[in-house]
Parts: structure tokens; sequence; C-alpha cells
């Protein structure tokens, strides 16, 4: 008979559940980590890695008959051929839209480390005091300094590139070499610098993709070929599967389910703690148990509150957790798609080589210092300087050879950034099981009720005016602002519904990450995020994984849990 | 029976959409023209108008890459319906045009002629396009336009030459050939020097 109990269980095997397989096992734990989709083996899977767009049908574009299937990924970017299969559909993980919400997810092993941006950067000082100071939601139970020493720890195994750039709104860490900013974007830079006298700094993206070998982790480092949503065979970036699943198969404690749903915790009122959970195996739709000592939900943001919703709902109608009522709310995501792009000129005898899978970041300058504006919080940009290529203005040539040697050659640098702001904890910004809908499995799915407000409506036109005014600023031409409009969830960062806090009348979870109701339940993926801050969150869910993961068995060494 | 064939049977005969067990980096079902509705005469067809858009010189052009059955494919699967009619009917009108000014087929005029239509037209695409308060369709996605769209259609010329354009550059033989192409770059050097006449990257 298959051994159906360890010591921790760990739902979802994304950025924060590989992080929380691989601290648990090096520490000598007995780990199951579930998935609800199939596996996906480092590099021999990758089957489209060394494609180009000639080898695809339709060449890498999605076709109307995949939007017709598809319109939710069709919203955004995720529809195409080279990923294909990679996004969870709306029709095999159906969810319902009170409001608007594209919900962008990756079910498979590995989840979306995989897919994601890979841009790491650090929650700074004020990130976790902004929500006392200002008198919003509930303030975070820790502090900057709880968790640099996590972000530390991550960062070094995690090889982030980046360069120390010894700015208070975004702070330092460990970093491999940083990707260089290019010829145009280093002279953009140091106009900025000047005009808004140091107060505003173009610096390169501090992004997951190793600029140096980690041969212990039999990763050869990123080759420039920015392909990285395809997986990548040198293990170029980090992902579960290039980096903490290997780890974490090192110690010989893990054991690894693919095509595991999750559908309950199961949970024990007298000693009021998990004692596991129940799967259903997606290939031959079997229920099973697994009984554990802990159990860690990383199932992202809001499949893990999902997964507390559904579990012991006879003793809180709401589910596991939600004895503060606040299980379920407070979704955030990063709203963006408003910025700029202009035309550099002066720059023809300059071009670049190779392919950087990352670019410039402007950070966070608004409400920051002296600066208040008539909203609160802030917003970064990302973005990059290219030179154009065949898909260029060609006003003045028709066809033949002209044409092509025309379009053959690299045309004007283009600068182009893009905002993201923060969005504010909202209690009316919810998820809810659905009480007449049900998934293949029969289990509820989820209805989204979540919209931006006030605060963010106001930061938009910030965001785009001033991107608009940095490039003016900056002596560049053709300057244009856009909107391309935002619907919560496109940003592909939810964060929230599960808070950590203070009080157990007000948090889903306590500072350790814990669930309050139930100890040895441990949320560290974005569910548990108090506030969003502005910047990119996978590198705070891979520290706060790590930190919470040594407190659990250092509890569990204890007789704690 | 080809694949995309026995895709649609097996959606019939399950009665779920066979996307729905999509694998994870799933390799999408190979098109070939027999699944559109372009014969092989057509294909030459566009090939031929490819040619003059993108001619061969020292370097491959369309016809080297065979731009004619993408062009097909394309239409026929990232097209709304309303773009299809547009190219569908500009073929036609295209042809017309040649035995109107040259009183014989596109095919067969000489190349000199084949030119000067192709300009003349290209020049009536840029102005109605304009007036219609559309942008330089030529550059666009193929798969830009959506079903609900209420924009004006563009005039059928800026399709062949968007198709030409994306088709060709796009194509190994334009990416590599004509373009520059390095697999695995290595590293990224943001400041390298450029001499006029060097080619763009392909990716």
């Amino acid at each position: 008979m298959a051994n159906n109990h360890y010591d921790a269980i760990v739902v979802g095997s994304g950025i924060s559940g590989g992080w929380a397989a691989k601290e648990l096992t090096e520490k000598g734990l007995k780990v199951l980590m579930l998935d609800r989709g199939q596996n996906i083996k480092h590099i021999e899977d990758y089957k489209n890695a060394h494609k180009e767009a000639w080898d695809y049908p339709h060449r890498d574009l999605a076709t109307q008959k995949m939007r017709e299937d598809y319109p939710v990924l069709s919203r955004d970017y995720p529809l195409n051929e080279s990923t294909f299969g990679m996004w969870a559909t709306e029709k095999e993980a159906p969810y319902i839209e009170k409001e608007p919400f594209s919900w962008f997810r990756g079910y498979h092993v590995g989840g979306r480390s995989l897919l994601w941006g890979r841009q790491s950067y650090r929650l700074n000082h004020e990130d976790f005091l902004a929500n006392q100071k200002e008198g919003i939601a509930v303030d975070w139970p820790i502090r900057y300094e709880d968790v640099a020493p996590w972000y530390d720890y991550v960062e070094k195994f995690a090889g982030i590139s980046g360069n120390r750039d010894g700015l208070d709104v975004l702070p330092d860490g460990q970093y491999m070499p940083p990707f260089d900013l290019n010829v145009v974007e280093k002279d953009v830079a140091a106009r900025i610098k000047k005009q808004y006298k140091n107060t505003r700094h173009l610096i390169i993206g501090r992004a997951a993709n190793a600029t140096q070998a980690q041969p212990e982790q039999g990763r050869a480092g990123c080759q420039a070929r920015n392909k990285c949503w395809l997986g990548c065979p040198f293990g170029g970036y980090f992902s579960t599967q290039a980096s903490t699943l290997p780890a974490a198969m090192k110690t010989g404690n893990l054991t690894l389910r693919p095509d595991s749903i999750v559908s309950q915790i199961l949970y024990d009122k007298d000693k009021k703690r998990a004692r596991g959970v129940e799967v259903i195996d997606a290939n031959t739709n079997q229920t099973y148990e697994f009984t554990a000592k802990i159990v860690f939900v990383n199932a992202s943001a809001l499949n893990s509150s999902w997964l507390l919703m559904n579990s012991a709902t006879d003793i809180w109608d709401e589910g596991l957790g939600s004895s503060s009522g606040q299980l379920g709310r407070n979704v955030m995501d990063h709203h963006f798609r408003t910025g700029a792009s202009a035309v550099v000129e002066g720059f023809d005898e300059k071009y670049y080589y190779g392919r950087r899978p990352s670019g410039f970041y402007i950070p966070r300058f608004r409400n920051w210092g002296s600066d208040k504006r008539d909203y609160v919080r802030g917003f970064g940009y990302q973005g990059s300087a290219s030179r154009t290529g065949w898909r260029k203005d060609i006003a003045e040539l028709g066809v033949g050879e002209d044409l092509k040697n025309a379009v053959s050659e690299p045309g004007t640098w283009t600068i182009g950034m893009n905002a993201f702001g923060e969005m504010l904890p909202d209690e009316r910004n919810r998820i809810t099981l659905s009480k007449q809908t049900t998934d293949k499995w029969g289990l509820p799915v989820l209805e989204m009720d979540v919209k931006i407000r006030e605060n963010e409506q106001r930061m938009r036109k910030d965001m785009k005016q001033d991107a608009v005014e940095m490039f003016e600023a900056a002596g560049l031409k053709n300057v244009e602002g856009w909107d391309a409009g935002y619907e919560p969830g496109m940003g592909i960062h939810e964060m929230g519904t599960a808070r950590m806090g203070r009080d157990p009348k007000s948090s889903v979870l306590n500072q350790h990450n814990q669930v309050w109701d139930a100890k040895n339940v441990f949320i560290t993926d974005g569910a548990c995020m108090t506030s969003a801050s502005c910047v990119n969150p996978s590198l705070t869910y891979m520290a706060l994984t790590a930190r919470a993961a040594d407190f659990a068995v250092s509890e569990l060494k204890k007789g704690n849990l | 029976m080809n694949r995309r064939d026995l895709l649609k049977l097996i959606t019939t005969a399950t009665g779920v959409a066979f996307v729905g067990s999509a694998m994870a980096y799933d390799i999408r079902p190979s098109v070939s023209l027999k699944d559109t509705d372009f014969s092989k005469d057509e294909v030459t067809f566009l090939n031929e108008i490819a040619e003059v858009i993108i001619p061969r010189t020292a370097t491959p052009g369309a016809k080297d890459a065979n731009v004619g059955e993408i062009m097909a494919i394309l239409v026929s699967d990232c097209y709304t319906q309303d773009l299809q009619k547009v190219f569908r009917e500009g073929m036609t009108t295209l042809d017309n045009e040649a035995r109107q000014a040259q009183g014989k087929d596109f095919l067969l005029l000489s190349k000199t002629d084949k030119q000067a239509l192709l300009s003349r037209l290209d020049k009536e695409a840029k102005q109605a396009n304009t007036a219609s308060g559309l942008d330089d369709m030529a550059m666009a996605s193929p798969n830009s336009r959506w079903p609900d769209s209420k924009k004006p259609l563009p005039h059928y010329f800026s399709l062949f030459k968007q198709l030409t354009l994306f088709g060709f550059f796009t194509s190994e033989v334009g990416g590599t050939k004509v373009l520059r192409y390095v697999p695995v770059p290595g590293k990224y050097d943001g400041n390298i020097d450029y001499k006029k006449g060097q080619t763009a990257w392909a990716t």
C-alpha cells in the first residue's frame, strides 16, 4: 500500500510551492508536493524551446479560431502558438466574472514559474508601514527587517541579476552582474537624472535571469535568447524545474504527485489542526487522503483561498480561516497597461547584440520623500529602447528592391515604458465560491468581484502623464502617451484574499503565515500579502516562504505543531 | 484525412472541444494548403505578387520563401471574415487592373509592368487607407483585426503587402538569409557599432 503519510504536504509547485518543498526537504522533512496539472520535466518537455516563428503553423500568431475558443486568454498576450497549452483555459477551469477579471493561470508542475516575467524587486521599508501610516486595511505584522535576511537568502539561490543602485525606494540585494542598459537607455537615464535633480532614476531591471552559471544547480546561465516563456534548456532563469525542484529531489525527501487536485484541507476540530488533504486524481477521478503534520498552501493566491473556502465548511460556513470575515477579501493586482513611447535621435551608428530578457526600471517617485499627490502609494515603470526592425514606417517606399533593402535594415531607435501601479487592499474586492456553478470535478468555481477604484483611477493619470513628461524632459521626439485599459487580473500579480495581520479578528494569517484558525497550515503565496507595493511580487513570496518554512520546522522540533 | 480533420472528428465524437485537453507546450497541428480554400494556382499568383514586393536580389526573395502559401494560410485562419472577403476580391481586382492596363493577366506581365502596376496600387492603397483614417496597414500584424471591429476595411493591396512582409520576414529564408539570425547569442551587448547597409536582427 502506498504511503499516505508525510511530515509535510505542499499544495502547488509554482514559485512559492517549489521553495516550500526545497526548504522543508533540506531541513529533513518527508514532503509530498501536489500539483493539479501534469508534470513538465526540465528540458525534455520544453518542446518549443528551440523553435522560431517559422516553426509554427501561423508563425506564432493566435488564429481567429483560437480567439473564439479562448476569449479570456485572448484579452492579452497569453494566446499564441508557442505557449499554447501552458495557460489554463476558461473552458477547462471556468470561473465567474461578476466584474471583468482576467485570470491567467498555469495549471502544471512548475506553475507560472515557467511563464513569469522574472522581474525581482524587494518591497521597501515604507511598503510594510504604509497601511498603518495611512489607516488603510490592516498593518503588516512584519517589517522590512524581518524579511531582509530572507531576501538575501533566496536571491543568492535563485540567481538575480541586477545593479546595486543604492536607492531607499528599491533596496539592493544579492546580485549577479546586471545586464547592460543599452547605449540609448544610458543616455536617457543620464538626462532624466539631470532633469529631475537625482530624484528619478532609470536603472537596469533586476531579473531572475542568471548572468553567471550555477553549476551546483546544473544551470548554465542566461544565453540572451529571450525565449524564457518556452522553458529554458540552459536553466537561464529561475523556475521550479530549474532550481528548487532539483534541490528538493536531491535530498531524497520529496515525493512529487502531479495530476492531483486538492479539493479540501482535512480539519481535525478537536486538535484545531489540519490533519492532511483530500485529493482528486485528475486521471482516475479517484479520491485519496494524504496526511501530514503541516500543510503549506501554495496554490497561487486565489486558488489558495479557494482551497480554504472549500475546507472545514462544517465548522465555518465560509471555510477554514474565515473566522475574521477576511478570507477571500482584499484582492489585489498591479494595474498597468499605460505609459508612453518616443523616438530617440542621434544613435544611428549604434546597435546591440543579443536578446536581453529584461529591460529598464524606473522605481517609484510619487508620494516618496517630499512628493505628495491626490492619491496614495505609487508606481514604477518597466521599459526598453530598441531599434525598429522590418516593421517600420515606410511611407515613402513602394514595392521592390528599395523597400526590401530599407526594411531589412534596423530603423529608428524607439523607447517605451509601461507603468505598474499599486492597488489598495479593499474589502469590497473579493472572491467567493459559486453556489450554482461547479467545474468538471464537481467543485465550486470562484466568482470574482474586483474593481479598481478612485485611488487607482487617479494614479493612472500620473502613470501616463509622468511617462510623457519624462520623455519630453529627456528631449525625445514623437512622444506619445497611451492607456490600453486595464481590468483586474491582467497584471498576473494576484495578491491578497488571506492577508497576514496582527489580530485574528481582522486577518487570516499571523506573522509567520500560519492560518490563525489552524496553526499547522501555512500560506506563503500571493494570498498572504497585506498590501501590494508597486513592485513585482514573486521575490517576496520566495522570501516569505523560506522564512515560514524555517519557522515551521523549528516549531515542529519544539513540539508546537 | 489530415490532422485537422481528425481533430474535428475527435471533437465531434467526444462532444467536448479537443482544445480542452491541450498539453503543456502543446504542438499545434500543422496546416497545409489543403486546409485552406486556396488552390495551388492561387498560391502561384500570390507568390508572383509577393515577389514584386520583396524581389530576389543578391539575397533570396518572397518566392524563395514560398510566401504565397503562408499568405493563404494566414488569410484562412488569422483573418476575420470581412478581411478575407477584401483579400479574395482583391485578387480578382488586381488581375482586372492588369488586363485594363496592359491587356493581359497579371502573371503574363513583364517584370517592369508588374512593378509599375503594383507601385500604382500601393499609392492608391495608401491614399485610400489614409482617407479612411487607417494607420499603415502594411505593418500591422495579420491578426490585428477582430471580428467585432467597427474600423473601416483597408484597401486590398495593403493586405497583400502586409502578408508579404510578415510572411517573408518571419520565414526561415527571410529570417536567416536576409536578416541576421543568432540562435544562441550567449550574452547581451548594449552598445555595438552599426554601419549603414548591415541588416537587422531577425528576432
